[in-house]
């Protein structure tokens, strides 16, 4: 992951300069904290990333030069994962919006299917599904409709059930 | 500790003492700080109507989605950052602010602990910042930030502390860990002064620590 690591040559570390070199990772690991916390960010609710990275445990301390690149490299495989995860959720979504759309061209293709908008990407409860009109005569006819359901239940429902 | 101003109208200082952090440490650590009030007030297990009813209020404005989208803002940002600098893991030892928003949906309420426990944990809500409230009677000197020397051992920790190890101290030792450690002269029964101390780091503005230390010494204050 070259984009993220940037593994500057600085001057000071050429010159063997230590501080200047845990200045830089601290740096580094300041700037992928917060893409990690972004990307936790964007992803809720809707999916959970793993921001642990296993670190080892101890006092604190004035972390060495390999300790800190442990947790730079740590954070930027974090980084990545999410990256990669982030991908695949948006290839499935968009998997999943077309199939909808073919859905609602044609139900009666797709008997019984049922996309939820976490489905496809979308906050709130609501889903779409492909059942047939009036029950049993529309399935021998073959009428088919998608169904869209009418989103989360209304606190005074949620508060019926509890009674 | 010395410093603070006892008058007729207020029993804390106006503005924070401000601690001094060890060169080498503050070398390393560019932003770094250690400051603290002092209010006359007693621990009690219990806090008054106003204090409760404002734990309720920060409850009530506080889900589960700050919690996920505290990490963005800047100052429990800045905490995390640090606590990866100094070799701390903040998912297993959280920051102040993070520890205090779980512990808010695990509890389901800022639950009351008595003061001064809750003046600090409505501060460190309003403002992020990590505080930690002492028995200022039991400090001597200046508070600082500095590594431990050989040899030296923290009430609470086992054996001696590691050379090199991030404490607060104050001029007979280290009092607490900087981060992950539980304090050695913490707010207890018999304490009349307690101290609000609060931790800088990199990207924490002086405004928004000079705020938690006067929300926590109002708090005691007013209690």
């Amino acid at each position: 992951m070259p984009g993220l690591l940037e593994r500057e040559t600085h001057a000071g570390l050429q010159r063997g300069d230590e501080r200047l070199a845990r200045a830089e990772l601290r740096r580094q690991i300041g700037r992928l904290e917060r893409e990690l916390a972004g990307l936790a960010a964007e992803a809720f609710p809707l999916r959970t990333i793993a921001t642990g990275i296993g670190a080892p445990q101890g006092p604190p301390r004035i972390a060495g030069l390999a300790e800190l690149e442990r947790v730079r490299d740590a954070l930027a495989e974090r980084i990545g994962e999410a990256r990669r995860a982030r991908a695949e959720q948006a290839e499935l979504w968009k998997r999943n919006r077309e199939l909808l759309e073919r859905m609602l061209a044609d139900p009666g293709a797709y008997k019984w299917v049922r996309v939820s908008r976490a489905d496809i990407g979308e906050h709130g409860c609501g889903h779409w599904h492909s059942r047939p009109r009036l029950g049993p005569l529309g399935m021998l006819m073959g009428w088919w409709r998608v169904k869209v359901s009418s989103g989360c239940p209304l606190a005074g429902r949620l508060a019926a059930v509890e009674r | 500790m010395e410093g603070a101003e006892t008058g007729s109208e207020a029993t804390w200082q106006s503005s924070p003492e401000q601690g001094w952090v060890a060169p080498r440490v503050a070398a390393e650590f560019p932003g770094l700080g250690i400051a603290w009030v002092e209010v006359d007030a007693r621990p009690t297990s219990s806090s008054s109507e106003p204090v409760r009813r404002r734990l309720r209020d920060l409850s009530d404005r506080f889900y589960g989605a700050h919690a996920i989208h505290m990490r963005e803002q800047p100052v429990p940002w800045s905490y995390r950052v640090f606590f990866r600098q100094i070799g701390l893991d903040p998912d297993r030892v959280r920051t102040p602010a993070e520890q205090l928003a779980l512990d808010r949906l695990h509890d389901g309420a800022f639950l009351t602990r008595g003061l001064p426990a809750d003046a600090v944990t409505i501060a460190i809500a309003e403002t992020c910042v990590a505080l930690r409230a002492y028995d200022a009677a039991r400090l001597e000197g200046r508070l600082c930030i500095r590594e431990s020397a050989p040899g030296e051992s923290l009430l609470g920790y086992p054996g001696q502390l590691e050379h090199g190890t991030l404490t607060i101290a104050d001029e007979r030792g280290p009092v607490e860990l900087l981060f992950g450690g539980e304090p050695e002269c913490g707010a207890e029964r018999d304490t009349r002064r307690v101290a609000i101390v609060a931790v800088q780091v990199k990207g924490v503005p002086q405004v928004a620590v000079d705020e938690a230390l006067w929300i926590a010494a109002s708090m005691l204050q007013a209690a």
